[in-house]
């Protein structure tokens, strides 16, 4: 049973083009890591899912209906962004305002039990740490026991203690049935969860994978070396930037560039090897590095 | 859905009573023109400080809704805890009712001094039958000004919707007939008046509480206005995306 799926979908704000004909099908029972660098697409294709916006082009269906039908969103779990939280109003009251919407939730005190919330239920959420805040923002998805949980960056700004208990949490929900999206920046918080990765850049999808496999599309490495005239072209060189007199060339090898800039002589100075940013292999996927 | 609009009602109550200050801020303006313009000028006639309280009613029951809806809801749409609201599994239905419901609340506290005002310090007069009919009155009063504000708060960004409902109140009070005592208006808002919603709510208002005729044409003009502010408000919500970009 498909629970997420998005056919031919292209989303415009004005100008714009923030999804591209994009498809994506999440079966019931994965965990599936959305990866893609600010502006990719990503936060517009999650809006898609669950109900916030609606597409220029295509289809989007939640358990078979379109989102922006209350009933498809019955077993929906989103997070808030921290944020958000009407800094008023008191822990347990966000929690029960949740829980009200949904027919049998979780009950009160289990949410704030399983969070970690218990001692901090009278308190006002402004009042709240941003680790706090962000374990209340995880709680809330998880209130109305959904099938689909939605985790926008979950433990983005999290300290390793409290990431590790979070991500056990959502082991554990996907461990008795549950489906997650989970988005981020960070191959590692992807790395640690997920089973498929979905890499998406300029409104497509660029990798839809194991994380094995992903990670080895992303493992490029930067090569910095000074240079008098420019590097000649080499194999496996996937992208060039020349700063002056410096020439930075992205590959996936970069132990072969080495050896290949040795052995034809080309008389390099300051050689510099460091790993790329996801943003910057993602650009590369794209076919867009300078 | 009831429980569901209780919640929603809550809520915001809650909200509003954790900062006070919005509480006051709604009651002072109605509070303030009683207290510089009926009570000076006609506090010791008893047909004229009656209407005009009912007529000071009137524009609280506007501006109340017009403002706390308005601006509030344009406010909340602008805040990232609304998206999230907006995937949770309930229709606009609990949320409009749920806002309705406070609304009413506030909007009944913001009366309180009005009414005190005029039993303390002035001689308006009222009979027991004459003040259930101006609830009645208040309630079918509010519900236009409530969709408006709706309408509002969910077509514009939260500036635009202050400036809108700053441009609104006041050509509908003047025209509306709520600044001048009943058949005294200039001659062209007593024309008018009967067919802007403020009129018609006012006419209801003044019949409910003193020796004023029923104006049926006022009546079906404030039930037209509420069904169009009805459909507005409908349509505002619907195409809502929370926060444009373009």
């Amino acid at each position: 049973m498909t629970l997420a799926r998005a056919i031919n979908v292209s989303r415009r704000y004005g100008d714009v083009l923030a999804l591209d004909r994009l498809s994506l099908d999440v079966p019931a029972g994965q965990l599936v890591g959305l990866l893609g660098p600010n502006g990719a697409g990503k936060s517009t294709l999650v809006n898609l899912f669950t109900g916030l916006r609606r597409p220029s082009e295509g289809t989007v269906e939640l358990c078979g209906r379109d989102p922006r039908h209350a009933a498809a969103r019955a077993s929906l779990g989103v997070t808030p962004q921290e944020t958000g939280l009407p800094s008023s109003l008191r822990v347990v009251e966000v929690v029960d305002y949740t829980r009200a919407h949904f027919p049998r939730p979780l009950g009160r005190d289990e949410v704030l039990a399983r969070f970690g919330l218990t001692d901090l239920a009278r308190r006002q959420t402004g009042g709240l740490s941003g680790g706090q805040k962000r374990r209340l923002a995880v709680a809330l998805a998880f209130v109305g026991r959904p099938r689909i949980v939605f985790l926008d960056e979950p433990t983005t700004g999290l300290d390793v203690e409290a990431r590790r208990s979070l991500w056990d949490a959502v082991r554990e929900f996907h461990a008795d049935g549950g489906t997650v999206v989970l988005t981020s920046h960070y191959l590692e918080e992807v790395e640690a969860l997920a089973q498929r990765v979905v890499v998406i850049g300029g409104g497509r999808v660029l990798a839809d994978d194991t994380v094995d496999a992903v990670r080895g599309l992303v493992a490029i490495r930067r090569v910095s070396v000074s240079t008098a005239s420019p590097v000649p072209d080499l194999p496996g060189v996937v992208g060039r930037e020349r700063e002056g007199e410096r020439t930075h060339l992205l590959t996936p090898d970069a132990d072969r560039l080495v050896r290949d800039l040795v052995a034809k002589e080309v008389p390099f100075a300051d050689l510099e090897v460091r790993p790329t940013s996801l943003e910057e292999a993602f650009l590369t996927l794209t076919g867009s590095a300078r | 859905m009831t429980t569901l609009a209780l919640t929603h009602a809550k809520f915001q109550l809650l909200e509003t009573v954790r900062i006070p200050m919005a509480l006051i801020g709604s009651a002072f303006f109605p509070a303030a023109s009683m207290l510089f313009f009926v009570v000076p000028f006609v506090g010791d006639d008893p047909v004229y400080s009656t209407f005009a309280t009912a007529s000071m009613v009137t524009f609280a029951v506007m501006t109340t809704n017009l403002f706390q809806y308005g601006a509030g809801i344009a406010e909340d749409r602008a805040q990232p805890w609304d998206p999230f609201t907006r995937t949770l599994p309930a229709g606009p239905g609990p949320r409009f009712l749920g806002r309705i419901l406070a609304g009413l609340a506030l909007m009944t506290i913001s009366l309180i001094p009005v009414v005190l005002i005029a039993w303390l310090f002035t001689a308006a007069t009222i009979t027991w039958g004459g003040a259930l009919a101006a609830l009645g009155a208040l309630a079918v009063s509010a519900l236009p000004f409530t969709l408006l504000g709706l309408a509002i708060g969910y077509s514009l960004p939260a500036k635009a919707a202050i400036v809108t409902a700053q441009l609104l109140f006041f050509p509908l009070a003047f025209g509306g007939g709520l600044m001048t005592a009943p058949g005294a208006a200039p001659g062209f808002v007593e024309n008018i008046a009967p067919y802007l919603p403020t009129g018609g709510a006012a006419r209801l208002m003044w019949a409910a509480v003193g020796d004023f005729r029923f104006d049926l044409t006022a009546t079906v003009s404030l039930v037209a206005w509420t069904i169009v502010f009805a459909g507005l408000a409908a349509w505002a919500y619907r195409r809502d995306e929370g926060r444009r970009f373009s």
